[in-house]
């Protein structure tokens, strides 16, 4: 369980944009991959934690999930996996080549103006 | 009145990645080749570290930093090995950061080391988000724990460099399937070397052995690695 550690970085670093540009942050975008290893549900209700007594506090985090993308040495295609199993979909070509699906990023934030 | 959005595209695991990177060039810049160690608890991470750095030891300088939740007996265990052993207690934290090694390495020239063991809190999850700097990432997996752990913990699998199969003298009193198991994981890590070894009878150890000294010679053979 180490959602929390990076909830708290993500608050953290939310904070800190929003200092930077005056605004406050309503939500955050974040785009998470399989095998950042991160569980979705459990970041979202750390989150939340995290967020207490904080400018974030009452803010959302919209977690936008980001495929596997593989190379195939065969097809010679970048390919989506749909399982953990890392082959070829198309003609099963093991490949361990990752190209995506590692991300645990902050991708954007939606500012309110103060008023 | 409507929001707008801001790109940022930051990583969040950014300071943690910062702080490995500097660990690595500093590793690579001191010629030390660092090893970390991933598993469940009681899969025989200690005792197979514990037999590693004996054996190394009589021809490598080798230390050890080993990660767990409350107690400092894993390094005690380790430290009869006669290797320099220095323990990370996390706390409630189920896994290591790399500032917290390079906090643990205050007070050692690494440069006086060949080999660098980190052993990582027990824990197949949480460990895989976190880079250490390492050169080998190893998973072990010991032959009582299930053909299918692979499957279950993908991500861990996927993000290391070689898993040693542990207890391979209990295999047959387990009917251990090692084909099912070699499958697991090349299913989510296609090409990964695997080394079964026992701690406990030595069987193996000198392929492993023999594998991670042309691992760090061939390391050091490639400039600014």
């Amino acid at each position: 369980m180490h959602e929390l550690s990076i909830a708290m970085s993500i608050v953290e670093m939310a904070e800190q944009e929003s200092e930077q540009r005056g605004a406050r942050v309503g939500a955050i975008h974040l785009r998470l991959g399989p095998l950042a290893g991160v569980v979705k549900e459990a970041l979202l209700s750390a989150y939340e934690l995290a967020c207490e007594n904080t400018s974030l506090e009452g803010s959302t985090l919209i977690v936008e999930d980001v495929p596997i993308l593989v190379y195939c040495p065969q097809c010679r295609e970048r390919r989506t996996l749909n399982s953990m199993r890392f082959q070829c979909p198309e003609c099963q070509t093991p490949t361990p080549e990752v190209l995506q699906g590692r991300e645990l990023e902050i991708f954007a934030l939606e500012l309110e103006e103060p008023a | 009145m409507k929001p707008r959005l801001v790109e940022v595209r930051q990583n969040v695991l950014k300071h943690n990645d910062q702080v490995a990177r500097a660990l690595r060039e500093r590793f690579h810049r001191s010629g030390v080749f660092v090893v970390s160690l991933v598993s469940s608890p009681g899969s025989g991470k200690t005792t197979f570290l514990e037999k590693t750095l004996t054996l190394l030891r009589r021809d490598y300088r080798v230390a050890a930093l080993v990660g767990d939740l409350a107690t400092e007996n894993d390094a005690l265990r380790l430290a009869r090995s006669q290797a320099p052993v220095k323990q990370i207690i996390t706390g409630t934290l189920c896994h290591l950061e790399a500032a917290m090694v390079e906090n643990a390495l205050e007070g050692w020239e690494v440069g006086d080391l060949d080999f660098l063991f980190i052993e990582n809190v027990g824990n197949l999850v949480c460990p895989s988000s976190y880079d250490l700097g390492e050169d080998l990432r190893l998973v072990l997996i010991s032959v009582t724990e299930g053909e299918d752990k692979p499957l279950k913990y993908p991500t861990i699998f996927n993000t290391s460099d070689a898993a040693v199969i542990s207890k391979t003298d209990l295999a047959v009193a387990v009917e251990f399937d090692w084909a099912a198991l070699e499958n697991n994981i090349q299913a989510v890590r296609p090409g990964m070397r695997v080394i079964g070894v026992s701690a406990k009878t030595g069987q193996g150890m000198d392929e492993w052995l023999e594998w991670l000294v042309a691992l760090r010679t061939n390391a050091a053979g490639v400039p600014g690695r």
